[in-house]
């Protein structure tokens, strides 16, 4: 097993030294241009357009969470990144991700992306336009760093909070995206076929997760945090926003198949098979240790099942889906009561819910991989089988973790050092909505 | 018996109610409240300064026996200040006699049902 594995590596290293010549030639040596499928195109138009919705959902969902001092200032850390990154995508970060190799493989680049510019002709062998596979990329990107925003919430300064998605999306995100996803990346061509992440497991929510975790523990607990309440100020705002998410992830996943085919049917099934068990695991425990299921405890179950089925849905099938969902809900549910005796201030559960159940479906999704795709393994690498996989499964996510827990702490060091991250402390009792925005997010109470 | 009514900063409840839980003064009432003062507070809405003539405060009420009347002002006034100086808008505290207090479970009157 060791030898396959070696072997795997080094048509890795062989492919990362072929790099330079492919980056002058950049032209593919396929000479007949892609058609353009309507059907396809179709499909992907409608799935970037439901990932995009994840991103106000993702605010509706912490927003309702946090106390009535803080909505517009955390639903304000998602829109805003729909700005932030919708413009530094566009420039630069479509290319530092899919770009062919540079810098030995840490990003892609390539002069013609600036602006994305030479992707105003062009027609993928998927039969799409270029431009709608990096717009469906470029909602992932704007939601990851989104999702970070729960594990620091109600205590950072909005300056800090663009300063550091910015350099994040930059040196976090387009990098790993570019491992992971680029057909030249270091994950994609670990083992016989790549480490599986069919929908950014290891790209969005292990690397939003650990961040958050990273920033939450550098930047501190919020004031008299755990002593004072910091209760939900609108659950039917996470409801709302948790169903929005639920929706959007369709796209997020059966889009991920770019194909308006078999992959993206099967990765729809098992998304939704995955968030109902996770919701019904999460107020089963809730049941059975409380006496009573929670909306906020089925909300959460919805996120961790669909968290934990984003790596595997390409793979896995209907008992896979179940066993994740599961997994996921038992797991993130025990992450959160053990934050509770730690005493570390992951506010909104970013880390416990992203973090952990990307980890689980990342590595969990070893154990319920379809036999063709195992056939299919086996024809590329003789005999490759679990354990072969669940190395390289371990390695992608062992070393998202190391990237994004290390530059994090880095980023967000340097953004405290200059624009200022944590919130001054009278800004912090007055609640972001008005000391930030010079606003109030619910009217009803004064009577003007 | 004393009613005691503070109009607060919204951003001082918290501390307001930490010094008060640390003098034992353990049963309030908390409400949002609008109203004016001297304060005026400029908003800025879509680039159109407003000038709201209704500001958002918050309203804490305590009963309690008159042994207890400083203490309470005294929690209020060192917390609910602005800095050392104070400033305007900090808010102010309304004492009045209390005539009496039934406590609705039992039926008790007077003190102890405070």
């Amino acid at each position: 097993m060791k030898k396959t594995h070696r072997v795997g590596r080094l048509t890795a290293l062989a492919a990362l030294l072929a790099i330079p010549t492919a980056l002058w030639a950049q032209t593919p040596a396929t000479p007949p241009a892609p058609v353009l499928d309507s059907g396809v195109t179709a499909w992907m138009l409608t799935s970037t357009t439901l990932v995009l919705l994840m991103v106000p959902g993702l605010a509706i969902f912490y927003g309702g969470l946090v106390r009535t001092k803080n909505v517009l200032g955390t639903m304000m850390h998602s829109f805003v990144s729909m700005a932030v990154v919708g413009v530094i995508w566009a420039v630069c970060g479509y290319g530092l991700s899919f770009g062919p190799n540079v810098l030995s493989g840490f990003v892609g680049w390539d002069s013609g992306l600036l602006f994305m510019k030479s992707l105003d002709e062009k027609i993928m062998t998927s039969g799409i336009p270029e431009y709608v596979f990096a717009m469906f990329q470029g909602k992932f990107a704007i939601i990851t760093p989104a999702l970070i925003a729960g594990a620091v919430a109600e205590r950072i300064s909005f300056k800090g909070w663009i300063a550091f998605i910015s350099l994040w999306i930059l040196l976090v995100y387009c990098p790993l995206c570019h491992w992971v996803w680029a057909s030249d990346g270091y994950f994609f061509n670990l083992g016989a076929k790549g480490a599986i992440d069919f929908a950014g497991g290891t790209v969005v929510h292990i690397s939003s997760g650990f961040s958050g975790l990273i920033l939450a523990l550098y930047l501190g607990k919020r004031l008299n945090y755990p002593k004072l309440s910091t209760s939900p100020n609108n659950l039917t705002m996470v409801l709302l926003g948790a169903g929005l998410l639920w929706v959007g992830w369709f796209g997020f996943n059966a889009g991920s198949a770019v194909g308006s085919n078999l992959d993206a049917g099967r990765a729809l099934t098992v998304t939704q098979v995955a968030a109902a068990t996770g919701a019904l695991t999460w107020i089963i425990i809730e049941a059975l240790v409380h006496g009573k299921a929670t909306s906020l405890g089925l909300a959460s179950g919805i996120l961790a099942g669909l968290v934990a089925i984003t790596p595997a849905a390409g793979v896995v099938a209907v008992p896979g889906a179940i066993a994740l969902g599961i997994m996921a809900s038992v797991g993130c549910y025990l992450m959160i009561t053990l934050k509770a005796k730690l005493g570390y201030d992951d506010s909104l559960d970013a880390f416990g819910v992203h973090g952990t159940g990307g980890v689980i479906g990342a590595i969990g999704l070893t154990f319920f991989i379809r036999d063709s795709w195992w056939a299919d393994a086996g024809t590329k690498v003789a005999g490759w089988g679990i354990s072969d996989q669940l190395l390289v499964q371990m390695k992608a996510v062992g070393a998202t973790i190391l990237f994004a827990c290390v530059m994090t702490l880095v980023l967000g060091f340097i953004v405290e050092k200059t624009v200022g991250f944590r919130l001054k402390e009278s800004d912090e009792k007055e609640g972001l909505d008005h000391s930030l925005h010079g606003e109030r997010g619910f009217g009803l109470n004064n009577l003007n | 018996m004393k009613l005691i009514t503070a109009i607060i900063r919204e951003e001082k409840l918290d501390e307001v109610r930490q010094a008060l839980i640390d003098a034992e003064i353990e049963r309030i009432t908390v409400s949002r409240v609008s109203g004016h003062g001297q304060q005026q507070e400029i908003e800025v809405q879509r680039g159109k300064k407003v000038i709201p003539n209704l500001i958002p405060k918050v309203q804490i009420e305590i009963a309690c026996n008159d042994a207890f009347e400083d203490i309470t002002i005294n929690a209020i006034l060192r917390t609910a200040r602005t800095g050392k100086e104070g400033a305007i808008g900090d808010g102010k505290i309304f004492v009045q006699d209390l005539r009496e207090c039934i406590r609705i479970r039992t039926g008790e009157r007077g003190g102890q049902a405070i």
